[in-house]
């Protein structure tokens, strides 16, 4: 075991590389983080936040000091078709005494104030690590709102320490739930909803383009680019198509449940996810046009596009690739996808992947892959080096770790700077890394130090 | 963008909208950045840790280390000493910190963690240093963090043996690395030994060097911090920040200390070079001489492009402070000069400005946002924007040019490795602002009007 000086003996198990794993037990995930490690987790509002934000005509205060609303204000990337309301940061800012005496009159008057000047269809309530403790009653806040000015006020607990950014996923799940619950099921129509994915870089619009092509109809998208109007509309969808799977699945299940709507997981990463996905998409409609439409709208696309990814497949075949990401299914996608570029994946980890990806994962890579749950930058700078990879894919808080390092990069989280999803994406996606790691800069960079000249 | 900013100002005494600030723990953690193998450490939940990392990332473009006491359920009920135990062991054991930095978050403070007791009872290497200062999130600002980390390691550390060591202690302010280094050129020039605290100039401006080091050269030694202690006396840049700090030096080593504005603009850099002048008794060098004669040179060439112009400066309070001198040396207008850093004195201080100067009808807050910056631009507009990132939104919205200048700057890059104080930062200043005006000018303008010479 040679990096044994970069890991923590409580983090061995949440790793797996060549040299120790073995015991049959599999990756430990989905727990919770090692007290002094630098993790690269976010929290439960954080989860949270993430999932809400991209609902575009909300109205989102932060029930809090002000932090968690600087933290999280305008940084997702999530595009809007039209409002821009979810782009201001609303926050109760808390001081002192407000912590000392209770928060809710505060918060109570900060509806009011967005009351006064704004006609908000929906205000989601989040409330911080100190709501809790200092016993606000938001539930009390919001029902009273709710009856004063004939809105949707809805509570989303998410004290960043009750669990990990996962719970925070399904804390904004229930918030979606209780949004769209009619008081009658609507009749169905034939359309789907897509969920889980936040129109970063306009990928959702890339998806419902896919579909509008094959002849499926789109209800609601959940959340990227959503509106509350259409939100609401989503109860008479008959098909849930899930493609982050990790934030909604819970959503997913719970609709079925309760709307009686099917779900299958998808993926838009890659030409081979990207067709699959639309395939099955196709086949669950079950509708004999649609199948018809979906099959030779892919053998367009693939015409198309893969003599294109084939003129970067000379430039990227053989390549070493890492991947930190946060959820599981999006590590598998982007395995599939560097391996139609003829890339090999020589590190894989993710911040919240469960059990079941962790499976998929072990089968798709090669046995001397290292795979992590949970890592921190000692780990991925030891894993990345012993692997030599030669691209990092990953988020903000990876990208000056690679760079430092010396390893190419490409952003596949909020600061993506093109779609990376469908046919198209995958295209961007192979120009991104390929610009990366055949900058000129690697040249410079490698001549050395001032001595060396 | 913005539409939904009404024009009229309403009422809003309880809801913030567009912050001018964010929490203590993130200063804390920068500060903490700036001391040499030091671990910033966040005793709270895991999410603090993580968007205080990702803040400091998205504005200096480079990692931002630090470790979480990653809070539970349990820890919230039944207090996080356990947590930190478990950390202080856990990084000692893998990162090997020579130092490591506690700071309290919101949640920490709100269930009353005693983190003296935690920390006296805590298992430190020989050798090793724990130290913590409080931050709670909902008093101040990262304005406020920063000086309490920085009082934090004087608590701990700083000494007063007896002995002075001939030095001054440099208190840099809420600045940039490339600041730092700026103001440590000067003092060189100057013949000034120095103990600056913090100094994350080599940690967060670091080169690339193909490895990556969790602790990079640069940063405050620890045995400077324990010689602040012995210094002759402490100069503090920024009043609003390093007051706090150098009160509690003299309080604790009774070493004396005197503040002046963060060296930016003329007036300003003159001071910061008159007091190492007076503590150094050295003469001013002739390579200082000139770089403020090229200042001169540039501000008489440039100053009809400037002169009456109207600025809304936006961001930390000695920043904005020092930007509305600058601006007024140039002949500007500091029609709104807005902080969201809580406190009554950023008010007293721009309204003497505005005096001195002899302007009226400016208006300045602390404790406003950037919601109703935006509002009071609705209403009476100006020629320029000066502030962080989050002004581009309000830019694109009014159509009105904005300079980057200050904390966060997150879609830009360079920007921390290159000074605003001192005359070069004068100079880079007097660039800035120009080229806004004069590129907005060439574009406004008609064609018959489109000058090649200006």
């Amino acid at each position: 075991m040679k990096n044994d000086s970069a890991i923590l003996p409580e983090r061995a198990k949440s790793i797996r590389f060549s040299e120790c794993s073995g015991d049959g037990s599999g990756i430990k995930c989905e727990s919770e983080s090692v007290s002094g490690a630098v993790s690269q987790r976010a929290c439960v509002y954080c989860g949270a936040r993430v999932v809400l934000n991209p609902i575009t005509d909300a109205f989102h205060i932060v029930h809090g000091p002000i932090g968690c609303a600087s933290y999280t204000w305008d940084i997702r990337g999530s595009l809007s078709s039209g409002e821009e309301g979810y782009r201001n940061s609303y926050s109760t800012d808390l001081r002192e005494t407000d912590v000392i005496f209770g928060g809710e009159k505060k918060l109570v008057a900060a509806i009011d104030e967005i009351m006064a000047s704004h006609a908000p269809k929906v205000i989601f309530i989040y409330a911080t690590c100190i709501v809790g403790v200092i016993g606000d009653d938001i539930d009390a806040v919001c029902r009273n709102a709710e009856a004063k000015y004939d809105i949707r006020v809805i509570a989303v607990k998410s004290p960043g320490f009750s669990g990990t950014k996962k719970t925070g996923y399904k804390m904004a799940c229930n918030a979606i739930m209780s949004l769209i619950t009619p008081e009658f099921l609507p009749a169905k129509t034939a359309g789907v909803n897509i969920l889980g994915d936040f129109n970063l870089a306009g990928e959702m619009w890339i998806i419902k383009n896919y579909l509008r092509r094959i002849g499926v109809e789109v209800v609601a998208n959940i959340t990227g680019d959503a509106k509350v109007k259409d939100l609401k509309q989503a109860p008479a969808a008959q098909l849930n198509l899930v493609q982050c799977a990790g934030s909604m699945t819970y959503l997913a299940k719970q609709m079925e449940e309760v709307f009686d709507i099917p779900f299958i997981k998808i993926s838009f990463f890659g030409v081979t996810d990207t067709s699959d996905s639309l395939m099955r998409i196709a086949y669950a409609v079950g509708d004999k046009e649609v199948i018809k439409r979906a099959k030779a709208f892919i053998e367009e696309e693939k015409n198309r596009v893969i003599p294109l990814l084939n003129k970067y497949r000379k430039n990227l075949e053989g390549k070493k690739a890492a991947i930190y990401v946060g959820g599981g299914f999006k590590a598998i996608s982007l395995i599939r996808q560097f391996h139609e570029f003829g890339m090999n994946t020589v590190m894989v980890g993710t911040q919240t992947g469960s059990k079941d990806d962790y499976e998929v994962i072990q089968h798709l890579v090669d046995e001397d892959a290292v795979i992590l749950d949970d890592a921190n930058p000692a780990e991925l700078e030891a894993f990345m080096k012993e692997m030599g990879a030669d691209i990092l894919v990953g988020g903000v808080k990876e990208r000056p770790l690679a760079y430092k390092l010396g390893v190419a990069f490409c952003d596949h989280n909020h600061e993506r700077k093109h779609p990376l999803a469908g046919y198209e994406g995958t295209l961007n996606f192979a120009s991104e890394i390929n610009l990366s790691m055949n900058s000129p800069v690697w040249e410079i960079i490698s001549q050395g130090g001032i001595k060396n000249v | 963008m913005l539409e939904l900013t009404p024009k009229k100002l309403s009422d809003r005494s309880t809801l913030r909208i567009n912050p001018i600030k964010t929490c203590q723990p993130v200063g804390a953690m920068y500060a903490a950045l700036g001391v040499h193998q030091c671990m910033p450490h966040s005793h709270g939940s895991q999410g603090c840790c993580s968007f205080h990392r990702m803040f400091l990332t998205r504005h200096f473009k480079d990692p931002a280390i630090a470790s979480s006491s990653s809070f539970t359920e349990g820890a919230s009920v039944f207090g996080g000493g356990a947590n930190l135990k478990t950390a202080i062991k856990n990084i000692f054991d893998i990162y090997d910190p020579e130092i490591i930095a506690v700071h309290t978050t919101c949640l920490s403070e709100t269930i009353g963690d005693d983190l003296n007791g935690y920390i006296q009872d805590a298992k430190v290497p020989e050798g090793k240093l724990v130290v913590h200062t409080n931050t709670p999130s909902y008093v101040g600002s990262h304005i406020t963090g920063y000086y309490n980390m920085i009082s934090g390691f004087i608590k701990y550390l700083s000494t007063a043996t007896g002995e002075k060591n001939g030095k001054l202690a440099l208190f840099p302010g809420f600045v940039n690395p490339g600041d730092m280094r700026e103001m440590k050129r000067l003092m060189k020039l100057m013949g000034t030994e120095f103990i600056m605290l913090p100094d994350t100039s080599g940690v967060l401006d670091a080169p690339m060097t193909g490895n990556y080091t969790m602790y990079p050269k640069g940063g405050t030694t620890i045995p400077d911090i324990r010689d602040l202690g012995n210094c002759e006396m402490t100069l503090g840049l920024g009043e609003l920040t390093s007051e706090f700090p150098a009160d509690f030096l003299e309080k604790k080593c009774k070493v004396p200390y005197k503040t002046l504005p963060l060296p930016i603009g003329v007036e300003n850099t003159d001071a910061f070079i008159m007091a190492l002048n007076q503590f150094s008794k050295n003469e001013v060098p002739y390579e200082i001489e000139e770089e403020r004669g090229q200042l001169m040179d540039i501000l008489l060439d440039s100053h009809q492009y400037t002169n009456n112009k109207t600025v809304a400066i936006f961001g930390d309070p000695d920043t904005v402070l020092g930007m509305a001198q600058i601006t007024l040396e140039m002949g500007m207008i500091p029609k709104y000069m807005v902080t969201g850093t809580p406190g009554a004195a950023f008010d007293r201080k721009a309204a003497a400005l505005l005096e001195k100067f002899g302007i009226e009808g400016c208006t300045a807050k602390q404790s406003g946002d950037l919601f109703e910056l935006h509002q009071w631009i609705k209403n009476d507009p100006v020629d320029l924007l000066i502030g962080g990132t989050h002004g581009k939104q309000v830019a694109r919205a009014e159509d009105i040019p904005l300079v980057r200048v200050g904390f966060p700057i997150i879609d830009r890059y360079v920007h921390s490795y290159m000074p605003i104080v001192g005359y070069k930062g004068a100079i880079r200043l007097a660039e800035l602002i120009l080229n806004a005006l004069m590129d907005r000018q060439d574009r406004d303008c008609e064609d018959e009007d489109l000058e090649m010479v200006m």
